[in-house]
């Protein structure tokens, strides 16, 4: 019993992992219904320019606040310069406006930084606490701590606060949103700065955890299912939904996965993440769309 | 400015010209709104009365002509500024929060108000907190007068269309605008017309909120309005009080076609 709760809990803290890239896809999606798939090479950036400075003698909360400028700063640039002009158009155009910006990222964070990996090192020792006899990970604890605070904060933000009632309106019906005096310039541009923060947060974990290197923008396939499950607009959403396919893949790969040969768990949030969209679309806390016919 | 009040209009639209291509929409049509009154703005299918609508609420940029709002002639309006400057607007299609509250719908409507930024909000600062009660105080008083009160926590998706109509004039009237421009009446039945009708008018009397309403229907707008101004194929062919626009012979010819015109 005690092998499987640390099983279930070590997934579902891996899990949160996911929910943290989740959250920026949230963001935007919930503002503008746009499917932000930079948002990876964003996490990149992100954890390259922050290693960057720090290799390069700038003090850890220098670089972080330096870092922290110039993601909310591409950020702001991103959502000028590409969304800006593409406003109305289809959610394709956009969707495929957003792959070729992470090409773009991508490679720009790599002429600027180099393709080698680095070691990131935040301070949090990676070592096993010792919890009722169930071993779990420090520094899986913080990064779950983390993105619980990020989610509570952003959620409450939507939710209660003015700001995000005028967010909701824009997501809404933009033209409505317009006429009844939102700035829209003003909510997107709050929405990708929050987005580049939350870029910011992932890529320091996630560099933690998987040292700096290109494969942190491939994070976005794993947020995914993430979305699928939980719903593309829903905060909630990322974190059940993150935590049910870190939980998920871990007890798969562990009790199903010596039956079949093992390595499943690469797939297997996959494969629950097309059950879901079998059985419930738009996710479990999506927004169930509304159509009179 | 003081001075001035009285004489100058709420807002004076002069040669007003708007074209898509080689179509002509809106060709020199130029009219006051007074401060206070009902101005109906009537005419058949196609005269141009959305057109013209879209231009006062910045939707479309005119060709030709001005628009000057409490003295200050604009070429045309900023769609981002309109609302500031005190103009509210329902839509023909209707344009709400479909998956937002009728009470979170209104709310938006008044989101030129309240100084607190959300920071503020955050750590449940006092002032903040009071503006906050006062906002949904005066939603909800408005959702009263329009009768919406029952349905304040249903997600407007799912309301009938004349309510869903209703909750639009709600969201525009909360932003307290000078001049509310209302499209009311398309498509809806007879008791709706009446409840909507209703509220435009306290809004006008009580609030004194200047109305300009777009209709196709020269019947429903004749008690409401003070002065009514006709469209036909983009021109402005009539332009007084009701009992004179139901009588003169080109608004006649317009709306029953050159037959009548041939008896009269």
């Amino acid at each position: 019993m005690d092998f499987f709760i640390e099983v279930l809990v070590g997934g579902m803290l891996a899990g949160v992992m996911y929910s943290m890239v989740a959250v920026g896809f949230v963001l935007i999606h919930k503002a503008s219904r746009v499917f932000n798939f930079a948002q990876g090479a964003m996490v990149l950036f992100a954890a390259l320019t922050f290693v960057g400075l720090v290799e390069r003698g700038l003090p850890f909360a220098a670089s972080l606040l330096t870092t922290l400028a110039v993601l909310v700063l591409l950020a702001l640039l991103v959502e000028r310069i590409v969304l800006r002009p593409l406003v109305n158009r289809p959610p394709i155009v956009l969707f495929m406006a957003t792959l070729g910006l992470a090409t773009v990222i991508e490679g720009l964070a790599q002429a600027v930084w180099g393709a080698q990996v680095h070691a990131l090192d935040l301070g949090i020792a990676d070592k096993p606490l010792d919890l009722g006899g169930v071993l779990i990970s420090a520094f899986d604890l913080f990064a779950a701590a983390t993105a619980g605070t990020l989610v509570a904060v952003f959620g409450w933000v939507f939710n209660r606060t003015r700001l995000g009632l005028r967010l909701r309106a824009v997501a809404d019906d933009p033209l409505a949103a317009l006429a009844v005096g939102v700035d829209l310039r003003r909510v997107m541009a709050a929405v990708w700065a929050a987005a580049g923060f939350v870029a910011l947060v992932a890529g320091l974990l996630w560099g933690a955890r998987l040292g700096v290197q290109f494969s942190l923008s491939l994070v976005v396939l794993k947020a995914l299912p993430v979305l699928i499950i939980g719903g593309f607009s829903s905060m909630t959403g990322a974190l059940v939904g993150g935590l049910l396919v870190g939980a998920g893949e871990k007890l798969a790969e562990v009790y199903i996965g010596p039956l079949v040969g093992g390595g499943i768990e690469n797939w297997f949030p996959y494969v629950l993440a097309l059950g879901f969209l079998f059985v419930r679309p738009e996710g479990l806390f999506g927004e169930r769309s509304v159509a009179r016919i | 400015m003081g001075a001035t009040r009285g004489t100058t209009p709420l807002l004076q639209v002069q040669g007003l010209t708007l074209a898509f291509g080689g179509v002509t929409a809106i060709e020199d049509v130029s009219f006051a709104v007074q401060r206070g009154e009902v101005l109906s703005i009537i005419g058949p299918n196609g005269a141009g009365k959305s057109s013209l609508l879209n231009l006062l609420s910045g939707v479309y940029a005119p060709q030709a002509g001005t628009l000057t709002w409490q003295g200050r002639a604009h070429r045309r309006f900023a769609p981002r500024r309109v609302a500031r400057m005190g103009l509210a607007r329902t839509f023909q299609n209707l344009a709400l929060f479909k998956g937002m509250s009728v009470l979170d719908n209104v709310l938006a409507g008044r989101s030129l108000y309240g100084r607190s930024r959300w920071w503020a909000h955050a750590v449940r600062w006092p002032a903040a907190v009071r503006e906050e009660r006062a906002q949904r105080q005066r939603a909800e008083a408005l959702l009263d007068a329009v009768g919406l009160a029952a349905w304040r926590a249903v997600p407007v998706g799912q309301l009938a269309y004349g309510l869903q109509k209703r909750v639009e004039l709600a969201r525009a009237l909360a932003a307290e605008p000078e001049l509310l421009l209302d499209e009311p009446m398309a498509g809806m039945g007879v008791d709706d017309k009446l409840a909507l009708s209703a509220c435009i008018v306290e809004a006008n009397r009580v609030h004194g909120t200047t109305v300009v309403l777009i209709e196709h229907d020269m019947g429903v707008v004749m008690d409401l309005s003070d002065r009514i101004v006709v469209l036909d194929h983009g021109r402005k062919i009539a332009d007084g009080p009701p009992d004179a626009v139901r009588r003169d012979p080109a608004v006649l010819a317009a709306y029953l076609g050159r037959a009548a015109t041939a008896v009269h």
